[in-house]
């Protein structure tokens, strides 16, 4: 390379610019080993990218995208007017509150005694600590209700009809564990607004029958709501809930493709 | 012994039949040896030099030539004969067995579908979304606090208590039913009806003009529940009796 030569530090070539020098090292980089084990063949990051039909296939095909999305999909599934984005947005609420959930776990100690100052001193005396609980709480809030008008944009344009049946059942009981999660959620700053809802919600299920007293004795674990209420519900909302929930996602966002990709237009 | 598919046998009795030759085993299930007997009499006499000269290159007795099937004999053929020396009539070293419509085993798309590529039609689209609502929430969380009461106390139940807004029409059931009813029975009944939708409706259109029943259905059980929610959320004061929120505020947090 009559660059190199020119500038092999002897003194007597030209001295690199310093965005030469960068390319040079953004040219090592890429041909080094370990770029090459990060990024796999035909993936843009290591052949460079320029529009073309087969770059455009290469991102989705050669990275993480694809688990999600296809390389191709129906024209009108990209309409934002047909979708209106709900289930894109349900799922990514639900990354947000992961991530902000995760933010406040640090914070935050499940016992009667010290719920509730945690959640003071997160609030006064935590950086960013107000905002990320605010926005863990209206997250909540806004994700049960995409959920719900998912579920109803759904129902409108008749796409649970075959062959997609069995994923709209898999997508009530997503809607179902949201709510749980969401009430589960409810409890744990150990405030009067929490442990009142609570005592509300869970008085209704004791009305089960049969087994309603029993039903209620085991999400309360005891007769009252207590501490041992508050661990409890505590572990459903931030490992067991999450966990179920995030594989049912996988099998509803598996079977949108295996059926066919998302419903055709009306 | 291999079962032949009841469609195919009824083929070659059709095919049979059309080039005149005597129905084969009375279109009983393949009777093997019945069928194969009858089938040798019916190997071309080009076929069946080929197999023999086959046989003969392969310096083995060849059993083909008596009585097996006309397929027996190919496999044989094939399965034997030096390259070379196996030729056909006309120096053909295969043949055509059968021809398969793409129709019959693939499911061919008659019209084709207008696609385009997910990256960046669809990327972009997600991403905007995704940043729009990551700044709603921003924005909003940085204006609005989330609720945050005095600490839980067992001694003093507010007035009035209400459950989280999503089973407020729950709650509002329940100043009417009898608690199993209310909590219990309505709910599931809902969430049951829910999941056997797709196999209760067994309309195939999805036009809305086809489906005014199961559309009006749906939105009165939505409008029902919606309209539930906000009563139970504004217009339940003290006692959880009927207000106004414009006369008496609303009693209710987020």
């Amino acid at each position: 390379m009559a660059r190199r030569v020119n500038g092999n530090g002897n003194g007597n070539g030209h001295r690199q610019s310093p965005a030469e020098r960068l390319a040079e090292v953004g040219e090592k980089v890429r041909g080094s080993q370990a770029w090459a084990s990060i990024f796999r063949p035909g993936s843009i990051f290591r052949k460079g990218y320029t529009d073309s039909p087969r770059n455009r296939s290469y991102v989705v095909m050669n990275s993480l995208i694809y688990h999600l999305h296809p390389v191709k999909v129906k024209r009108h599934a990209v309409k934002v007017s047909y979708t209106l984005c709900l289930g894109g947005l349900s799922f990514f609420l639900f990354l947000l509150l992961t991530v902000t959930g995760i933010f406040l776990m640090f914070f935050y100690r499940p016992t009667t005694a010290q719920a509730w100052n945690d959640i003071q001193t997160l609030e006064t005396s935590i950086t960013f600590g107000l905002l990320v609980r605010n926005m863990h709480r209206w997250a909540a809030h806004l994700m049960v209700l995409s959920v719900f008008l998912h579920m109803s944009r759904v129902f409108y344009h008749g796409a649970y009809k075959p062959p997609r049946e069995f994923n709209w059942v898999i997508g009530v009981i997503l809607l179902t564990l949201t709510l749980l999660l969401s009430f589960t959620g409810y409890l744990l700053p150990w405030d009067q607004l929490a442990l009142w809802a609570v005592t509300v919600g869970t008085n209704m299920m004791g009305y089960t029958p049969v087994f309603g007293s029993q039903v209620r004795f085991v999400l309360l674990g005891g007769v009252e709501i207590g501490g041992e209420t508050l661990l409890r519900w505590y572990v459903l909302h931030v490992l067991m809930l999450p966990f179920v929930i995030v594989i049912f996602m996988a099998i509803h966002f598996w079977r949108v493709r295996k059926d066919g990709g998302i419903s055709g237009p009306l | 012994m291999t079962e032949v598919p009841e469609h195919l046998l009824k083929r070659s009795a059709e095919r049979r039949a059309a080039l005149g030759a005597p129905p084969a085993a009375g279109g009983a299930p393949a009777a093997g040896g019945e069928a194969s007997a009858d089938d040798g009499e019916k190997i071309p006499a080009g076929l069946l030099a080929r197999s023999q000269a086959a046989g003969a290159g392969a310096g083995a007795a060849t059993p083909a030539t008596t009585g097996a099937a006309a397929t027996a004999a190919a496999a044989s053929s094939v399965a034997t004969a030096p390259a070379p020396v196996a030729k056909g009539p006309e120096g053909h070293t295969q043949r055509l067995l059968t021809v398969v419509k793409a129709g019959s085993i693939q499911d061919v798309k008659a019209t084709p579908t207008d696609k385009v590529h997910v990256w960046p039609h669809l990327l972009i689209g997600e991403f905007i979304a995704c940043l729009a609502c990551s700044a709603f929430l921003l924005v909003f969380s940085a204006v609005v606090n989330a609720p945050f009461l005095a600490a839980a106390n067992f001694n003093f139940t507010p007035n009035p208590s209400k459950a989280p807004w999503y089973f407020l029409g729950l709650q509002e059931l329940l100043t009417m039913f009898h608690p199993m009813v209310a909590g219990v029975t309505i709910p599931g009944i809902g969430i049951f009806g829910l999941m056997l939708a797709p196999y209760i409706d067994k309309n195939p259109s999805s036009k809305p003009e086809d489906r005014k029943f199961a559309i009006s259905l749906f939105t009165l059980f939505f409008m029902f529940w919606a309209v539930l929610v906000i009563i139970g959320t504004l217009f339940r004061g003290p006692g959880f009796n009927f207000t106004f929120p414009w006369r008496d505020g609303v009693f209710f947090d987020l």
